[in-house]
């Protein structure tokens, strides 16, 4: 009782501390808390409010009776997202579009920072540089207009593939064909920039390994084998994670523009989808289930990769 | 065996040289060929359709000019252009204020804040949570829902405050001393301090807004607020010409489309092309910086 009496009497003073320090610091960091306001108001609004707005994924939302008016349903949703078909469809897809980039796209700009690092002419090697950066800054809407107009029956890309005595393919027609376009004008835009950190990871290496080398015989091929590669390693190691980290993520833009009712099949992933369902069908929260669904993934995901990262290199990645 | 050592590094070098030529040639070459299908003749370009262009079929502007006469493209650059000012004064001002703040060790509730931004890396309400608030507030269709909605960047914010941090505090306290507020010390010390990080971070917002058309398609409903990007997507990607004057007969409309469309993108393209060489070393630091502090 006693024990009860006295703590309590301890929680009000320090209650009363609280309140104190609190005023004193508004007080003393005063013109902080002022410069701060704005990020404080935009994260409020236009992040956690959406967030508290996310409440609709588990209720029958109309625009009338508002976020809380709008009665409960539960996991409703969910489960018909889960018992539809573009439940498998639209994360097959983006597995395998992310699969692809990872197995063909991720290699690239290592072989090419490697083959970079192997040129002694620098001004051959800075003018590779900035061409193939060139591709980074044509935007999404340009890039993805460039594929279209590329991959017609006489497109550029046609023409190549005629060259060689093959079929003309429509890329963006066949379901089929779609995911590897995808990924390759992916894969062509950003390669020499995503380079770039490797790049500076090889400008690292103490050249006199390679003398050393030299002089025990090592031929180029093994140098790059023996020195590069592995100076290389924990660079590429950090990448790969982060990649992984995104493995259940394709972005809606290029999606949007490059896709069209005859390859949703192959094409449809969660963004897109959720697009379509929220934006031009007004189906606020089924839509927003679905990216919801998608936005725990992504954050599991994200806290698995930051556990593998810590296990594997000591340190997390946040 | 010297000369065998040699002759392996010559076939080495070539075989490298030409690998990255080829690299070089695939990244180029697209590029190329778009501008020199820009001026091309129409007509010329029809007769060679399906062929590798080296240099421009004839010589022609026509395209260019039927661009230039187009009443959307010069209207969708000046509403990127308003939307790229004014969202990149208010990204600016906010980061750059919220990033400073941020870097102060002395508030109380400094982690508090700092865990509620950090969280939105991870987490997102989603886009129809976020399209409801915008909607809610009134911004369809206004400019402001292009400018406060990307408002703060949480990785350049992040990038900013560790650039703030890392300057040194007494330099600060000298400026107190001699009777400096802290929004004096924050407009003469930090900020002239910091050239490279608020070059590389206006770059990465400038680059946001010049690229952007999603917000843009969700939010904006009138024709003649479309940012550039979007009337682009109309053109390109939709294939609706009907913006681009009706002075081709309905026959050579598909042929013209192609030059159009080249043109059209190196309109659009340019000035990304123009600032880039120049400020190439600014990106390549904002990638390093990002990949070391992210």
């Amino acid at each position: 009782m006693l024990k009860a009496v006295s703590g309590n009497a301890v929680q009000t003073t320090s209650k009363k501390n609280i309140a104190q320090r609190i005023k004193k610091d508004l007080r003393k960091n005063k013109t902080y808390y002022i410069m701060l306001l704005p990020l404080i108001l935009f994260y409020l609004i236009f992040h956690y409010y959406p967030m508290y707005g996310a409440q609709i994924a588990f209720k029958d939302f109309s625009v009338g009776k508002g976020i809380i008016g709008s009665p409960w349903v539960g996991l409703k949703h969910f489960e018909s997202f889960f018992n539809s078909i573009y439940f498998t469809r639209l994360l097959g897809n983006t597995l395998v579009i992310n699969l692809m980039d990872i197995v063909f796209g991720f290699p690239l700009p290592i072989i090419l920072a490697i083959l970079l690092n192997e040129v002694r002419c620098s001004a051959y090697r800075r003018t590779i540089q900035t061409v193939t950066y060139l591709p980074h800054f044509i935007s999404t809407v340009v890039l993805c207009s460039m594929v279209k107009e590329f991959t017609t029956r006489t497109g550029l890309i046609n023409v190549v593939i005629t060259m060689f005595g093959g079929e003309p393919i429509l890329f963006l027609q066949q379901p089929e064909w779609y995911q590897p376009m995808f990924v390759a004008s992916g894969i062509w835009s950003e390669c020499g920039w995503s380079s770039i950190i490797y790049m500076a990871a090889l400008s690292a290496i103490d050249t006199e390994q390679y003398e050393a080398a030299r002089i025990d015989g090592a031929n180029r091929l093994q140098q790059m084998w023996n020195i590069t590669l592995p100076a290389l390693l924990p660079t590429i190691v950090i990448m790969l994670i982060i990649r992984c980290g995104k493995i259940m993520n394709v972005g809606a833009e290029k999606t949007l523009l490059l896709y069209n009712p005859a390859t949703y099949k192959t094409a449809d992933v969660i963004a897109s989808y959720v697009y379509r369902k929220g934006i031009l069908d007004a189906d606020y929260s089924f839509s927003t289930a679905v990216g919801l669904f998608n936005s725990v993934i992504n954050f599991i995901m994200l806290l698995s990769v930051n556990k593998i990262s810590n296990k594997l290199t000591g340190s997390g990645l946040f | 065996m010297n000369s065998i050592t040699s002759k392996d590094e010559k076939v080495f070098s070539a075989i490298n040289v030409i690998l990255l030529a080829v690299f070089g040639f695939i990244c180029a070459y697209p590029i190329y060929y778009i501008v020199m299908g820009s001026f091309s003749e129409p007509m010329e370009m029809m007769k060679h359709v399906g062929e590798f262009l080296a240099k421009p079929y004839g010589f022609s502007l026509a395209a260019y000019k039927t661009v230039a006469e187009n009443r959307m493209i010069p209207q969708g650059y000046l509403n990127t252009l308003l939307y790229l000012t004014v969202g990149l004064i208010v990204n600016m001002t906010f980061t750059s204020l919220g990033a400073y703040a941020l870097s102060k060790k002395t508030m109380a509730l400094r982690n508090p804040i700092m865990l509620m931004v950090s969280f939105t890396m991870f987490f997102s309400g989603g886009m129809i949570p976020t399209y409801l608030v915008v909607q809610e507030l009134g911004m369809i269709d206004n400019w402001t829902a292009m400018v406060f909605p990307t408002a703060i960047n949480t990785f350049n914010l992040i990038i900013m405050r560790t650039s703030f941090q890392e300057l040194p505090e007494e330099l600060f306290e000298s400026m107190r001393i001699d009777g400096g507020n802290e929004w004096q010390i924050f407009f003469h010390i930090a900020i002239p301090l910091s050239p490279a990080v608020l070059a590389v971070i206006a770059l990465y917002y400038g680059v946001y807004h010049w690229n952007s058309w999603m917000p843009a398609m969700l939010y904006m409903r009138t024709r003649e607020n479309y940012p550039l990007q979007l009337v682009l997507r109309e053109i390109l990607i939709n294939n609706d010409l009907s913006s681009m004057g009706g002075n081709a007969s309905d026959g050579d409309q598909e042929y013209i489309s192609a030059t159009l469309k080249y043109a059209t993108i190196i309109v659009a393209t340019v000035p990304i092309m123009c600032v880039y060489p120049f400020l190439q070393k600014y990106f390549m630091k904002g990638v390093m910086v990002g990949a070391i502090k992210g």
